[in-house]
């Protein structure tokens, strides 16, 4: 905006002389016109970057979702929307949908909420209050890759060290199969989400609480308010957008989901704790059957594009101008 | 007072409880790791749990004696230096021209890029793939970097484009006025200033690309250019049953990370919570 008048200096026009009026308002849209190529000159190379590496290969996927194509030479056998109808019957890959799920549900029930109360107890002044900070985070910035093999060991069955430890405590009759058993896979990979990733919501929510102003909390205070009604209708009021922030990283993460779960079972115990992104590479990159790999990326993109085009018209909507325009994206 | 400070404290002692046990389930996990690696395999299946009985230093010797892993790190180091180097470079040009320029079409181009974090990287890899296979930029690094860099963009534009909309528009005039030109002011002026912001989205760009599993699972089949996860995953692949090597790799592989972590958790922090909730 400051800008707008650089091109003057180019085009050599003095604004203390206005030149006649045709004249005017030529260099007018010449300096426009200039102050538009020097603007997109700057984004040229984002734009290259970006279009070629993340928008042509998603078109490329869309293209392909509609071809029989083992992935070598172009895709040439047209099936129309077969894959996509494969799809709605592959109990795969409705297992994957109901799999992220369960895992959004558990994360909103367990995870959030679990991630809420370490913040607030960590919002207090206490002695110890910026290790235990750090530790929490500390996992986050691990690798997901590293992270599963030394859980997938940790958990291994029957003799890892949490089946050992289980037992010298005397609680035998939690311990099991973990990961090898179809029935506590899932329960097993949320618990290592949970060590993973709660420490990130964590420090979301106390960036969020340091930006409630105390006065707020001190008059609910001085109005007899207790400490649940305090955080009930002052604190949690107040940390909405990054509540709500923080829900939509945690579904988006959960419709991604492919590290942690390719090197701790690959998907299994047979496909107990497969997920889209598991599918897809399966197909991709294991069976050949890139058409339909291509339709499994397809239906993932849809489902976070409308997940993330609804969360935004009605959940972000409502939040204070500033604190979302991320999600926004309307630029103000 | 000094009754209201002791019920404080009688108060405090069931949260610190808390806080102590949830940060027992945190640490020992690593710690275990740790101590495993200090093991002989057949004492870890033994002993598990408690210390070594005499501390084996081997296992880690052996690894850091090994140019595998440290050419491990050395092309992690290399693929996270030019993911960062680049994606900070073009974001930096990009932001600059949203925060000071006024010109038709920004709104849709800045709804384009912050559209690009709805992306999951999951969702482009198999084109990404195919795309990479055709431009003959398998077994390169440059074939992990630039999709990196292309999928850092959003997060990256939105944070600098923040920053450099603070900084006052008098010294932009004032620039110009010395005959300055809009790059020059950007490399000379603005840069200068965003120094604090460059170095949060830096930071945040070498972890992830540190961290990154996927991207190079499918790029490198050539070991020549494993990146640390793959490493490790291949390392366990092949010492499956050597508990105790594994583990000590394990906890060699994440010290780099952790150790980036204590010296930059100012800039992490502060960058993931401003890309999560400022603009």
């Amino acid at each position: 905006m400051t800008s707008t008048f650089l091109p003057d200096k180019r085009t050599g026009r003095d604004a203390g002389l206005p030149p006649p009026a045709t004249d005017r308002s030529r260099s007018r849209a010449r300096r426009r016109a200039l102050n538009w190529l020097t603007a997109v000159g700057f984004q040229l190379p984002a734009l290259v970057l970006f279009m070629g590496l993340v928008l042509l290969p998603m078109l490329f996927a869309l293209y392909a979702a509609f071809f029989r194509w083992g992935g070598f030479g172009m895709p040439s056998e047209y099936i129309g929307g077969e894959n996509f109808t494969r799809l709605l019957q592959d109990d795969v890959f409705l297992g994957d949908l109901w799999r992220c799920l369960v895992l959004v549900v558990l994360s909103l029930l367990v995870q959030l909420p679990f991630a809420l109360a370490m913040a607030v107890l960590l919002n207090q002044r206490m002695r110890g209050r910026a290790v235990y900070r750090m530790l929490f985070f500390a996992p986050y910035v691990l690798s997901e890759a590293i992270t599963g093999i030394l859980f997938g060991m940790i958990f291994a069955p029957d003799d890892g060290f949490a089946d050992q430890v289980l037992g010298k405590v005397g609680l035998d009759g939690l311990g099991g199969e973990w990961f090898a058993d179809p029935s506590t896979v899932m329960a097993t990979l949320f618990l290592v989400m949970t060590w993973k990733y709660f420490g990130f919501h964590m420090m979301l929510y106390l960036a969020g609480l340091q930006a409630v102003p105390r006065e707020l909390t001190e008059a609910a205070l001085i109005d007899g308010a207790g400490p649940w009604q305090r955080f009930r209708n002052v604190t949690l009021p107040l940390l909405a957008p990054t509540l709500r922030i923080s829900v939509f990283l945690s579904v988006i993460g959960a419709i991604q989901l492919f590290d942690l779960v390719w090197v701790t079972t690959a998907g299994g115990p047979d496909h107990h704790s497969e997920t889209m992104a598991v599918t897809m590479f399966q197909y991709g990159f294991k069976r050949y059957q890139v058409g339909y790999a291509s339709a499994v990326s397809v239906v993932m993109f849809g489902i976070s594009l409308v997940f993330a085009l609804a969360y935004q018209r009605f959940v972000l909507r409502r939040d204070l101008e500033g604190a979302t325009t991320t999600m926004r994206g309307d630029g103000k | 007072m000094t009754h209201s400070r002791t019920s404080r404290r009688g108060r405090n002692l069931p949260l610190h409880l808390v806080l102590v046990l949830v940060g027992a389930v945190m640490a020992v996990p690593l710690l275990y790791a740790a101590l495993s690696g200090f093991k002989t395999t057949d004492e870890l299946s033994r002993n598990p749990v408690g210390l070594p009985e005499s501390w084996v230093t081997s296992n880690y010797t052996q690894i850091l004696g090994s140019g595998d892993f440290w050419r491990l790190i050395g092309n992690s180091t290399l693929i996270a230096v030019g993911t960062t180097v680049l994606v900070v470079a073009v974001s930096a040009l990009s932001a600059f021209s949203f925060a000071r320029f006024a010109f038709r079409g920004r709104e849709a181009l800045f709804t384009l890029f912050t559209m690009g974090l709805m992306f999951p990287f999951a969702v482009a890899a198999l084109p990404l793939f195919l795309l990479l296979r055709s431009l003959d930029l398998l077994d390169n690094p440059l074939g992990v970097i630039l999709p990196q860099a292309a999928f850092g963009l959003p997060m990256t534009i939105i944070i600098l484009r923040g920053f450099f909309r603070q900084i006052p528009g008098e010294l932009e005039e004032a620039a110009t006025l010395d005959g300055c030109s809009s790059f020059g002011f950007f490399w000379r002026v603005l840069l200068p200033m965003a120094r604090p912001a460059l170095g949060t989205v830096s930071v945040l760009a070498v972890v992830t690309s540190w961290n990154n599993f996927f991207l190079p699972l499918l790029v490198f089949t050539d070991a020549q250019w494993w990146t640390l996860p793959i490493g490790v995953q291949q390392f366990q692949g092949q010492y499956s049953a050597q508990y105790a090597k594994v583990f000590a790799y394990l906890v060699l592989a994440m010290v780099p990370a952790l150790a980036f972590y204590s010296v930059a958790e100012r800039q992490l922090v502060g960058g993931l919570t401003a890309g999560a909730t400022k603009g």
